[in-house]
């Protein structure tokens, strides 16, 4: 009756119990019966599962390391050719605008580059690297592979249990290993602030290898519910409400992602699509920022709530772009856009929840502090 | 105990009806995070919101079930909101009211026609 499409993981969510939701297109699990705050608390405790084989896997490659890095740097604002093998950087594609077109993982694997993208944007992202980057480099969209996270301060063990060699790796470094037999692309990283693996594994074995995960002492499926109150915690974009094509990175807070080759003086200055407009929001400031939230109180504040200055009256000064419950805080977290002057920590805003303003204030992020493997 | 299209439940006590949301409801609902009541004494419309209800993913009302009057909220559940999923169809009541028509109560389900309906 509905047009959704499965993961490879899609039998193993229903005998988990998992409560099925659309979500790009696709039938995902937006938790299981642990429920979304026990989830993310375990997650945070030990170790979680995730499935977003919905996201997009695709193969860039060429006649050389240099050709495919310099060739994809037209698309992005990051420094492709300075990335070491084995190793990952997080990226976006922007417009001619200056504008973020999706927000991505890529990772270079030899002379190849791995790219991953979001389930919602991968369509057009495939098309934009095969229109940019063909005939001279080969895009392949990679359909018969599985994608999950594993996540968690026992997420290490867990996966270097299965093989040792996971043990070395750092955070953003990027392997092959063979779990249970299988051929596994490896990357130490995820979306929850935690330790980890994102791990892309053949579909045909996924299963087995994603049953033989969960016997695992303190791994347990986690489902999208989790990783979104965790990515909120740990002070991530969710693209299409933090970041959009409308969004220059500089007032996404995102210029931490665009290397100094890449900005004005830099040895690649440039050369990507919006840079004059990138470039110019680096010099001379943007009228808005992305902040984060800590609303007082226990009421959540949700996208689309608007900011004021004042406890009455004032001027709208922004709107939160995300925002829940925050489980390991232990209250509501958020994010969003105000405009530059009322960006400073601490600044004490106003967010209007069912007509009643309540005090929020602009906060430092992350909400929690990142558990990575350095 | 009768049960709403709206997974409340309602329990007639002497002149008051103390009114909840059902099992069922607060597992759909997942775990609750906060819980807005309304304040004593107002007088309240059938279908008027006058619970807000939000777990970890969203926002959701809770409907006055009839005509009347709020008499007591149990705030309770503003401390302790996970007391919803504890506790749904027990302590966790969220509110007393006094009806306006008390023969609105009759086109209300049983216990036995609630299951059916969410089968």
């Amino acid at each position: 009756m509905s047009d959704l499409q499965q993961t490879p993981l899609y039998d193993l969510h229903l005998d988990l119990g998992g409560k099925m939701v659309p979500f790009a297109g696709y039938s995902m699990p937006v938790q299981y019966p642990m429920g979304v705050m026990k989830e993310h608390l375990h997650t945070r405790a030990a170790a979680g599962v995730f499935d977003v084989s919905h996201m997009g896997q695709v193969m860039v490659t060429g006649p050389s390391w240099d050709a495919v890095a310099l060739a994809f740097e037209a698309l992005v604002p990051m420094n492709v050719l300075g990335l070491e093998d084995g190793r990952q950087r997080y990226g976006f594609f922007t417009n001619d605008a200056g504008g973020i077109e999706d927000d991505l993982m890529f990772a270079r694997r030899g002379d190849d580059l791995f790219v991953v993208v979001n389930a919602a944007c991968k369509e057009a992202d495939i098309a934009r690297m095969k229109a940019a980057l063909e005939p001279e480099l080969t895009v392949t969209p990679i359909t018969d592979r599985a994608l999950i996270a594993v996540q968690g301060p026992t997420a290490g063990a867990a996966i270097a249990s299965l093989d040792p060699a996971a043990d070395a790796m750092r955070f953003m470094d990027f392997a092959t290993l063979t779990l249970d037999g299988v051929e596994v692309w490896a990357s130490r990283s995820g979306y929850t602030g935690e330790d980890g693996f994102e791990l892309s594994i053949p579909e045909a074995q996924v299963e087995a290898l994603v049953r033989h995960l969960l016997e695992i002492e303190g791994v347990a499926p986690i489902g999208l519910g989790a990783r979104d109150s965790l990515r909120l915690e740990a002070g991530l974009c969710l693209y299409g409400n933090d970041i959009d094509a409308g969004t220059n990175p500089v007032e996404a807070s995102l210029t931490w992602a665009i290397q100094k080759a890449r900005r004005a003086g830099g040895d690649r200055a440039g050369g990507y699509p919006g840079a004059d407009a990138v470039q110019a929001a680096f010099e001379t400031g943007t009228a808005r920022k992305r902040v984060g939230l800590a609303p007082e109180g226990r009421a959540p504040m949700r996208d689309g709530t608007p900011l004021f200055d004042a406890a009455t009256g004032g001027t709208q000064v922004g709107e939160v772009t995300s925002g829940s419950f925050g489980p390991t805080v232990g209250g509501p977290v958020a994010m969003g856009y105000v405009s530059e002057a009322q960006a400073g920590i601490d600044t004490m805003l106003w967010g209007e929840v069912r007509g009643k303003r309540l005090p929020v204030t602009v906060a430092k992020l992350p909400f929690v502090a990142a558990n990575f493997k350095r | 105990m009768k049960f709403t299209e709206e997974h409340e439940w309602l329990r007639v006590e002497g002149d008051e009806i103390v009114v909840g949301i059902t099992i069922h409801a607060a597992e759909q609902l997942g775990d609750v995070v906060f819980v807005e009541l309304p304040d004593e004494g107002t007088t309240v419309s059938k279908d008027d919101e006058v619970v807000v209800i939000e777990s970890v993913k969203a926002a959701s009302d809770i409907l006055a079930p009839i005509d009347g009057e709020i008499i007591e909220v149990n705030s309770t559940l503003s401390d302790n909101p996970a007391l919803v999923n504890d506790d749904p169809q027990g302590e966790a009541w969220f509110f007393k009211m006094k009806a306006s028509d008390p023969s609105q109560m009759d086109e209300f389900m049983d216990e036995a026609a609630y299951q059916k309906f969410i089968g």
